[in-house]
């Protein structure tokens, strides 16, 4: 009487499971060709980020600190934290890891602000698309992991797929709300005038919503970097990796590197989307 | 359009001149909620926005409400807040949707109109001004101003010489390069008007424009505004909660209440002759002063003396009507001044100007005289300055009547209606 009776039982992991099987045999092209660009788009990423060399990246993050937030004392900081990077040996991990966050948030961008624009102009794509953005963030991220790694394989494709999923949900959000919180005058002026909805959109919406959409960007980004460790899991290389590793294997030592490596990076690429931020809500303050 | 026959059309607008219609409104409901449609059938018509709004969780933005307005006309939408004032002008251009009712705008019913077509229609016949100016913060002031311009996809060029040619009317040539944030709110505002204005719309729609600014700058704007409108002469809608700002600028004003129209008529008739209690309240701070016209309190002069026909005649005119003096006028009826029987006779008794068969102008004291539109305030300086009543003079200086100062504090006692006590 105490035990839930087993003949009571829904088989929904065989229906998954099912599902998954079908996908896989009839879209295999399909997973296939994304899985290709991803790759490409990766790559490139790749490329660009090894073969720039040390000694060129550290004052070009100097010139980034300096220059885009204005203080002296940001550009040394930045540069000193690649440097001790460098350091530790991790120069070449600290660059692989960047390419993954890079190409992970281009894909986000990619398809979270299209989104949000579609929710901002569509009630009802919006009580359709909300849930599922709650649910994403809720969910616990390895979840992820698992349809990636089934249709993807192990590497660096289905963490980048992970990693989408899970930092794509702030920039949709906050693309959705910043058009949304456009001052309502501003878009009935450029209605009154005849605008069209794409004049209307890219004239007045994007523009004025851009500082709320910076903020997404910035936060899709920092948790794309969260996602690291985790997307190493099924073979991502790079700090993740190191992370992972040392953890395995009880070396709390090598793990701090790693770990200290990984905030660095964090706090650079912050501060840097950040002051992309600021630097558009400037002019853009709308009037209450 | 009848393009058919040209005559026929001449003849149309010569007669309907003063009062061609464009825009007409019928029978137009605005329900906001779920059931609007049903909302709009005579088994509410009776009940008030209330208690629609209790019943069924609607709530009426506008209830049948029918008006129209000439061209050229300065038509003013009065109420109190919620009263319905921005869901009409809204409505007007369609940012709004009617639930029922007929728009028709230069005779088009605009109710109708498809996407593409309510579009074009925008472009080429409205200009809107709003409260909070509805400038785009990320374009410069010239930017903003070309906006209109932009949208109807003038050339960049064209754009900017016309849109600086606007901000110089409205007084802000050599800000074009700044941003809207680092401008007074009376200069936003002004921006806000030269984008309106540079699209040169036949219409122009106004949502409380001025109601942001201080009580200095927006009598300012006021007065700009009324120079503005006095060379272009466009048909205005003008939405305000300010009873002086309506009665200052308005041909006509249309009160609505909950929705309704209380009452349309122009600031006189609005101020002397309030339609329901309702009315009255809004009304009972203006000054009668501010809005009866000389025209409309003057009556026929009891005695009027002919230049032409002598002093002789004059002055038996005027002791037959036990009268002192009078108005002087020659034979256009234009009006020479004031005489009175002490002057006709000294005339008289002198033999060389008696030769004169006229009215001598030595024995005529030429007065200061008003319009027909002149507003009763304007007259009290005189009024205490003269003892005759005043003249009121027409086209070409004729004289087309007197206003007498009893009739001048009759028509200004607060105690002139029933309704106050
Ligand atoms: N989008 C909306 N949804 C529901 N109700 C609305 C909406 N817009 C307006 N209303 C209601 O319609 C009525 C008229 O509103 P409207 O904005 O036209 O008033 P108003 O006269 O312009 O007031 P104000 O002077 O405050 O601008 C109000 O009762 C308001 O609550
Ligand atoms: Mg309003």
């Amino acid at each position: 009487m105490i035990d839930f009776p087993e003949i009571i039982r829904i088989p929904l992991r065989d229906w998954i499971d099912e599902i998954m099987s079908w996908l896989l045999n009839n879209l295999e092209t399909f997973f296939d060709a994304v899985g290709w660009s991803i790759l490409q788009v990766m790559l490139g990423f790749e490329f660009v980020f090894t073969h720039i060399p040390w000694f060129i990246f550290i004052p070009l993050a100097f010139l980034g600190g300096w220059r885009m937030l204005k203080s002296l004392s940001s550009g040394i900081t930045f540069a000193l934290m690649l440097f001790l990077i460098g350091t530790f040996g991790y120069w070449e991990m600290a660059m692989q890891t960047l390419s993954l966050v890079s190409a992970s948030v281009l894909f986000s961008l990619l398809i979270g602000i299209p989104t949000g624009i579609l929710m901002a102009q569509n009630n009802r794509a919006e009580s359709i698309i909300k849930p599922v953005l709650d649910g994403m963030q809720t969910m616990p991220s390895f979840v992820y992991l698992i349809p990636a790694l089934m249709f993807f394989g192990l590497g660096r494709v289905p963490s980048v797929i992970a990693t989408i999923i899970y930092a794509a949900p702030p920039v949709i959000r906050l693309t959705n709300v910043g058009i949304r919180t456009v001052n309502p005058e501003a878009v009935e002026a450029a209605k009154a005038f005849g605008a069209k909805r794409k004049q209307v959109l890219w004239d007045v919406q994007m523009p004025l919503a851009k500082p709320s959409i910076m903020v997404g960007v910035n936060q899709t980004t920092m948790m794309a970097l969260a996602m690291v460790v985790i997307g190493s899991m099924i073979g991502a290389k790079g700090l993740g990796m190191e992370v992972l590793l040392s953890i395995n294997r009880i070396e709390v030592g090598r793990g701090f590197e790693a770990g200290i490596s990984i905030v660095f990076l964090a706090i650079i690429i912050d501060r840097l989307t950040f002051s992309l931020s600021e630097r558009t809500s400037q002019n853009n303050q709308s009037h209450e | 359009m009848d393009q058919g026959n040209p005559l026929v059309e001449e003849t149309a607008s010569a007669v309907s001149s003063l009062s061609e219609e464009v825009v007409r409104v019928e029978g137009l409901w605005k329900v906001y909620g779920r059931e609007s449609k049903r909302i709009t059938s005579d088994k509410y018509s009776q009940m008030s926005k209330d208690d629609i709004r209790k019943k069924t969780g609607n709530i009426v933005g506008l209830k049948d409400v029918s008006f129209s307005i000439s061209k050229g006309e300065f038509f003013i939408i009065m109420g109190l807040s919620g009263s319905g004032k921005s869901t009409l002008i809204r409505n007007l251009i369609r940012l709004i949707r009617p639930t029922t009712g007929r728009i028709t705008i230069n005779g088009v019913n605009i109710t109708k109109l498809s996407e593409n077509d309510l579009l074009e229609f925008r472009k080429k016949t409205f200009g809107m001004v709003f409260q909070n100016y509805g400038l785009l913060p990320h374009l410069t002031v010239l930017d903003n101003a070309a906006y209109g311009l932009k949208v109807r996809g003038l050339p960049k060029g064209k754009q900017y010489a016309k849109a600086m040619r606007f901000l110089e009317t409205v007084g802000l040539s050599g800000w074009e390069d700044y941003y809207p944030n680092e401008l007074s709110g009376g200069m936003q505002q002004r921006v806000g008007l030269a984008r309106a204005l540079a699209n040169d719309p036949e219409i122009l729609l106004m949502d409380e424009p001025f109601s942001g600014l201080d009580p200095l700058i927006r009598r300012q704007m006021q007065d700009e505004f009324i120079e503005i409108q006095d060379k272009l002469n466009k048909t205005i809608i003008f939405v305000t909660h300010d009873l002086s700002e309506a009665l200052k600028l308005g041909d006509r004003i249309a009160i609505l209440h909950d929705g309704e129209i209380a009452q349309i008529g122009t600031p006189e008739e609005i101020v002397t002759v309030p339609a329901d209690s309702y009315v009255q309240e809004f009304v009972q701070d203006a000054s009668p002063a501010k809005v009866v016209t000389a025209g409309s309190i003057m009556v026929e002069p009891e005695v009027l003396l002919y230049s032409w026909e002598g002093p002789r005649t004059a002055l038996s005119i005027l002791k037959n009507a036990r009268r002192s003096g009078a108005f002087v006028v020659d034979k256009k009826g234009i009006l020479l001044g004031v005489t009175n029987i002490n002057r006709l006779e000294r005339i008289i008794e002198n033999p060389v100007e008696s030769q004169t068969k006229r009215i001598d102008a030595s024995a005529i004291t030429k007065i200061p005289s008003v319009s027909e539109d002149t507003i009763l305030e304007d007259l009290f300086g005189i009024v205490s300055a003269n003892p005759y009543p005043i003249p009121v003079i027409g086209e070409n200086r004729r004289l087309v009547g007197v206003v007498r100062t009893d009739d001048i504090f009759e028509t200004i006692s607060p105690n002139r209606g029933d309704q106050n006590d």
